[in-house]
């Protein structure tokens, strides 16, 4: 049974659900879902997302070598579903997540805390068929324990000194030296998967915008391909363009933001100010084309609700060309720093095997030899139209994170450029049509992949949606980059991975 | 020598910043019948802020830290953030108020010395927005810890930001 198997092989022997697309889902029995787990020990599937509902999980997988991807449901009627953590430790939150939410229970999970559920909502498994009754008390939530000589506790959070989101960081320290870093998050979770339950496409489309902000046009994107697949729909191809121009400065607009903000986490003060300023010529420009500076709900499942005007192209064509010349040069100025590399160069370093273990996409991934880019694969339109390198880098520290961003903002550039140059003209976007089905996307945001699951129903409301963040597989790494650094090195460690607390905790 | 090029070329260019809004009218009549309630002490034209993100969807969070950079400059009109609540005299709380982040809320206000303001940014602040409904918010602000200003928006921008709080300032300023 261990043999070579693709992912394809496996699951074909199973029942395939229709109107699943554009991946196909295969409905596994309990049999089936324990020997694929034995198979995932071996095989190199990716895991792209676990999620509930009603009386079932959903598990999506990538075949790394074969490039398939597919969907495995598991029917529990007993409300318990054998757990993935062994073999995918990056399943561990997605499962106590579902546990929370759905009342499912991952059968051997080791770790039995609560994850998003503080134990003070109104309700218990939210989204479970019945909901549970409030609970008693507030979850009294025990951190993993510690135990040595002279180790102390510094709990952080949620609210911190800075302007970010609320989660809590409880670090056990040797004197300086950090020797655990646990996290605990839920404290953003706003209900959205039960929100969009029962809505219409258009208000669960508003939801989706409001997942992560500075994400927003990637969770738009991601949505709409979503429920364009759902219905089996095709956005005109300018609607495509205009998404990815749309991307594009939303990654360039984050990642200056991002490297500003690790020079200043490494008290280099200078490099935020300058890159605040380029940042906020692509939040002028995006208002100026698009009527909004973080472009949100401009993109919507059909098409897009903004169009590019002539003068709107030579606005972004002005602003390619006034970033390159300032961005190359505070690229110098980082490079010729020793004092600033002295902090980020072997700072908060993750293995390649790690990385690669929890599946971690984006600059986390890329910066630790995991070359994975949802545009290239599998990539979706207009990006197969487009040329365009995904910078990898093997060294895994907070300067690798720095300099795949450095690229990516470069390759942004250059992708704009394109983009202006051959977008073609025609309609913005095509109607929606009411009819059932199930659909997924895989789309890259500025922090990696994000995946979205819809299940529309036949009088064109969303039944189910599930969004995964890419930042699910990158916070646990951050625990274990930030062992045996100083603790005064969090910040810029943090910053270098700058993941998102909205997109996680739903 | 790139940095010590850099820094000349910053230098003989001068600043950056670009000319500030007025108060908003808007926000300095809301604030004037909240003032008529209760009595306030001369702030000296200064304010700290304290900024909570009370589970917004980080949104607001990205103007915020705009407002705070060198194109918006708060800092020039003597507002200014804080890392602490006990150094502040207002809250700016945005987020539709999770469940989660209630108590938080509560002991970040409680923490924060009298006299003290709580300015709701963004739609989901003020009533929960988008969000307004579910069984994992309060939806608004004012349904935790009571509030002087709204400064509406999904997010505000930078304008509205800054309007909103010259407001307060003006308004604080000269309401003694």
């Amino acid at each position: 049974m261990l043999g070579n198997l693709t992912l394809m092989e496996y699951l074909t022997g199973s029942r395939e659900v229709p109107n699943h697309r554009p991946w196909p889902r295969y409905l596994l029995d309990e049999r089936g879902w324990v020997a694929m787990i034995h198979q995932l020990a071996v095989a190199e599937w990716a895991l792209l997302g676990l999620w509930g509902d009603a009386s079932e999980v959903h598990l999506a997988l990538r075949d790394e070598e074969a490039g398939a991807v597919a969907v495995a449901s598991l029917h529990c009627p007993e409300r318990r579903f054998p757990s993935l953590s062994e073999v995918r430790p990056a399943a561990i939150r997605l499962e106590r997540a579902i546990r929370d939410l759905y009342g499912l229970i991952p059968v051997d999970l080791a770790d039995g805390r609560p994850w998003l559920d503080h134990g003070r909502w109104p309700v218990t498994m939210p989204l479970a068929l019945s909901r549970g009754p409030a609970a008693q008390h507030p979850v009294d939530y025990r951190f993993l324990p510690v135990e040595g000589d002279s180790l102390h506790q510094v709990p952080v959070g949620p609210v911190h000194a800075g302007v970010i989101e609320p989660g809590h960081f409880r670090f056990t320290c040797a004197g300086e030296t950090v020797v655990r870093l646990e996290q605990r998050m839920g404290y953003t979770h706003k209900g959205v998967e039960a929100l969009m339950a029962g809505k219409t496409i258009g208000e669960a489309a508003r939801l989706a915008a409001r997942l992560s902000g500075d994400s927003t046009v990637a969770y738009s994107v991601a949505f709409a391909r979503a429920v364009e697949a759902a219905t089996a729909t095709e956005a005109p191809p300018r609607a495509h363009w205009l998404r990815a121009l749309m991307a594009e400065l939303e990654r360039l607009a984050n990642h200056l933001a991002d490297i500003g903000g690790i020079c200043n986490d490494a008290a280099f003060g200078f490099m935020l100010a300058r890159c605040m300023t380029l940042r906020e010529r692509v939040l002028k420009a995006n208002e100026a084309c698009f009527g909004h500076r973080l472009m949100m709900d401009k993109v919507v499942p059909g098409g897009t609700v903004a169009d590019l005007t002539r003068e709107g192209a030579s606005i972004l064509r002005n602003l390619v060309g006034e970033l390159r010349k300032p961005f190359d040069s505070l690229v110098d100025a980082y490079d010729d720093l020793p004092s600033l590399q002295d902090r980020t160069v072997g700072t908060g370093i993750v293995h390649g095997s790690l990385a690669h273990r929890f599946g971690a996409g984006g600059f986390v991934g890329r910066a630790s030899s995991q070359a994975g880019d949802a545009r290239k694969d599998p990539g979706y339109p207009p990006y197969d139209e487009l040329d365009f390198e995904v910078p990898v880098l093997a060294s895994g520290d907070v300067n690798a994170r720095v300099w795949v961003r450095v690229e990516e903002v470069r390759q942004s550039l250059r992708l704009i450029e394109q983009i202006l140059q051959n977008m073609p003209g025609g309609p913005l976007s095509r109607p929606i049509p009411t009819r059932p089905g199930e659909g997924m996307a895989l789309v890259e945001g500025f922090r990696g992949e994000i995946l979205m699951w819809v299940r529309v129903s036949e009088v064109g409301r969303v039944v189910r949606c599930h969004p995964r963040d890419p930042s699910w597989f990158q916070w646990p790494l951050l625990e274990a980059a930030i062992e045996g650094n100083i603790i005064a090195d969090f910040p810029l460690c943090n910053k270098s991975f700058n993941c998102s607390y909205s997109g996680v905790d739903l | 020598m790139s940095l010590m090029r850099l820094i000349a070329t910053e230098l003989l260019r001068g600043p950056r910043t670009i000319d500030g809004p007025g108060p908003d009218p808007l926000g300095i009549e809301q604030l004037g019948l909240r003032l008529g309630e209760r009595a306030q002490a001369r702030l000296g034209r200064s304010l700290c802020i304290r900024e909570v993100d009370a589970g917004s969807c980080n949104g607001c969070e990205l103007e915020v830290n705009a407002v705070n950079g060198p194109v918006y400059d708060l800092e020039r009109f003597g507002i200014r953030f804080v890392a602490s609540p006990r150094h502040a005299d207002v809250l700016l709380v945005t987020g539709p108020v999770t469940i989660n982040m209630a108590v938080a809320l509560q002991r970040t206000y409680n923490a924060a010395p009298n006299p003290k303001w709580v300015v709701a940014m963004g739609d989901c602040a003020v009533d929960g927005g988008c969000f307004a409904g579910s069984y994992a918010v309060k939806d608004g602000v004012h349904n935790v810890v009571p509030v002087d200003l709204t400064i509406p928006g999904c997010p505000p921008t930078p304008e509205k930001l800054l309007g909103g709080l010259l407001a307060l300032l003006e308004t604080v300023a000269t309401g003694a």
